[in-house]
């Protein structure tokens, strides 16, 4: 065996580490999630209403938390995506290279701020002055936590967003001028288009930065288990459900497996997104002529 | 045959920053001729005829001084609509640039940024202007197709069809044979030779048998600077200039 051969299965060895991860926590996730539906059925432990995991006996309903997620999720996406697009697009199509050296920067340190800063930020300032403002019994609401995810989400969106952007050839753009487009109607039909599944792939991973964030959300959103009735109220996203109760829940009891299983249900969904932006992306690259 | 007036540029100099591309630039182009511009890479001849239609102003921190006329109006002047002129001045790419959209959409689209939205319009514009780019026969049957599953060839052609379908005066061609192949290529000479009977053509190449074949007039330029400017036949047979001639013969560049 040569040297070369030696190196090569090296690097074969760490990169496939990475799979054996994957699998290995696949596994746990789901070795210890799953016992739940003996007590439970799917449907009950999905679409029950009650999360009293602790009360005697205990009820293992994780719709209020699901809706707390999806609450928080969707506020968060009406922040981050014009937030991110618009800035993205300001990046693209309008700055010069002197905002471009100052704005890039910025945004990728707004990226790399730990989310318990964020989460701090929210509770001192964010929620008492929302409380002020909206003049509601308390500032730790849906609405706060999905200000602040928004905030934490939109550097990836205008990151990866700006990357489809860029790579929109020029050629398309100088093509649409010599016909008499003006920026406005290139933006929208030729750039815009050509970026479009770039984009979703942008709102996607958005999406699934604000559906796994745990910290910001443990802080701000008010921590409530109950079925929100408005975005102006406390909820209990699952992310912020694990973290606050994994501490005090009994290994290898129920309230334990219903918590890897709310685990569980998370690694499917961002499992999801991942791969829909993945295809999406592929798609984009294959439309533009750019190959894998 | 009286040749009639259709560009002419006064004096023009032309600034990259500080850096100047093209220095005192003086010619006229002539209307239903195919007008050659040859020389050198970097001398500045997509430079010089992308001022025909004000592509440059895309370039920030450019300066243009003097002036180019188009049918005596001076294309610079803050009058000038900048879309009605890129209606008037057509331009066709290095290399093939079809939208990743359809056949249809793509001839349509100088239409459609125009307002135009009659479908039997569009449908006949882009028949006729498929049929003048030579390209109606090979993609009849797939309008709705993608523009980009096309050979480079076709798209080029594609392009030109784009182009025409807004139905210009002038057409630029920056270099549209460099990315094709010998059979390709003729396809194209064949229809700007066809295309001149409608509109006038200012066409770079850097393929001196090319422009050879299928101008009427040649401009060689080399640093920024208009050498000679006469009839093809005079510079490829008498330059006036030393230097032509060695450029022409292939002693350089
Ligand atoms: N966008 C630009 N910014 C700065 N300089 C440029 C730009 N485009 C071209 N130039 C410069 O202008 C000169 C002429 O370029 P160009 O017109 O592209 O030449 P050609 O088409 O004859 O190869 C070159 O020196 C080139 O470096
Ligand atoms: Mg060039």
């Amino acid at each position: 065996m040569g040297k070369s051969d030696i190196h090569k299965k090296i690097f074969a060895v760490l990169a496939f580490s990475s799979l054996v991860f994957l699998i290995g926590i696949t596994i746990v996730l789901f070795k210890e999630g799953l016992p739940i539906f003996r007590i439970v059925k799917p449907l009950n432990f999905l679409f029950g209403k009650y999360w009293y995991p602790t009360y005697d006996p205990p009820d293992f309903g994780i719709l209020p938390l699901i809706l707390g997620s999806l609450w928080v999720t969707a506020g968060a996406l009406l922040v981050c995506v014009p937030l991110g697009i618009g800035s993205a697009l300001y990046l693209n199509e309008l700055a010069g290279p002197k905002q471009r050296a100052f704005l890039k920067p910025a945004i990728e340190i707004l990226a790399s701020i730990p989310s318990i800063v964020f989460g701090f930020f929210g509770m001192v300032v964010v929620a008492p002055f929302l409380q002020k403002l909206l003049n509601i019994p308390v500032g730790l609401t849906a609405f706060t936590g999905s200000l602040i995810l928004g905030v934490m989400a939109t550097p990836t969106v205008c990151s990866i967003a700006e990357d489809a952007l860029s790579f929109v050839p020029k050629s398309f753009r100088e093509a649409s001028f010599a016909v008499g487009a003006n920026r406005w109607q290139t933006l929208v039909k030729v750039t815009l288009p050509a970026a479009g599944s770039g984009i979703s792939t942008a709102v996607i991973l958005g999406m699934s930065r604000a559906v796994g964030e745990t910290m910001t959300v443990l802080m701000v959103c008010g921590g409530a288990a109950v079925i929100p009735k408005s975005f102006f109220e406390p909820v209990r996203p699952m992310t912020a459900t694990i973290a606050a109760e994994m501490g005090e829940a009994v290994t290898g009891s129920p309230h334990f497996q219903a918590l890897f299983a709310i685990g569980m249900i998370l690694f499917l969904v961002t499992l999801v997104f991942n791969i829909a932006a993945e295809i999406i992306s592929r798609r984009f690259r294959l439309k533009l002529g750019l190959g894998r | 045959m009286e040749s009639e007036l259709k560009i002419r540029l006064e004096t023009v100099n032309f600034f990259y920053g500080k850096q100047q591309a093209l220095k005192d630039i003086s010619f006229e182009v002539y209307k239903n001729k195919v007008t050659a511009v040859i020389g050198p890479s970097g001398c500045g001849k997509s430079t010089l005829i992308r001022l025909f239609n004000r592509m440059n102003e895309l370039i920030p921190n450019t300066r243009l001084e003097g002036k180019i006329r188009l049918d005596r109006q001076n294309i610079y002047e803050p009058q000038v609509d900048v879309v009605e002129l890129r209606r008037r001045v057509g331009m066709v790419f290095q290399k093939p640039n079809p939208f990743p959209k359809s056949i249809f959409e793509n001839v349509s689209y100088g239409l459609a940024v125009n307002g135009i939205k009659d479908r039997d319009y569009l449908a006949e514009k882009v028949e006729r202007s498929l049929k003048d780019a030579a390209l109606w026969k090979e993609v009849s049957g797939r309008l709705y197709k993608s523009a980009l599953a096309l050979s480079g060839g076709q798209q080029q052609r594609l392009c030109i069809a784009r182009a025409l379908a807004v139905e210009p005066e002038v057409i630029l061609f920056d270099e549209p044979c460099s990315a094709l192949d010998p059979t390709a290529t003729l396809k194209i000479e064949e229809l700007i030779q066809r295309l001149k009977e409608k509109y006038t053509i200012i066409i770079v190449t850097h393929n001196m048998q090319q422009a050879a074949r299928i101008s009427d007039q040649t401009a060689f330029l080399m640093l920024g600077e208009l050498i000679e400017y006469d009839l093809t036949n005079k510079i490829f047979t008498s330059p006036s200039k030393k230097i032509t001639e060695d450029y022409i013969t292939g002693r350089f560049g």
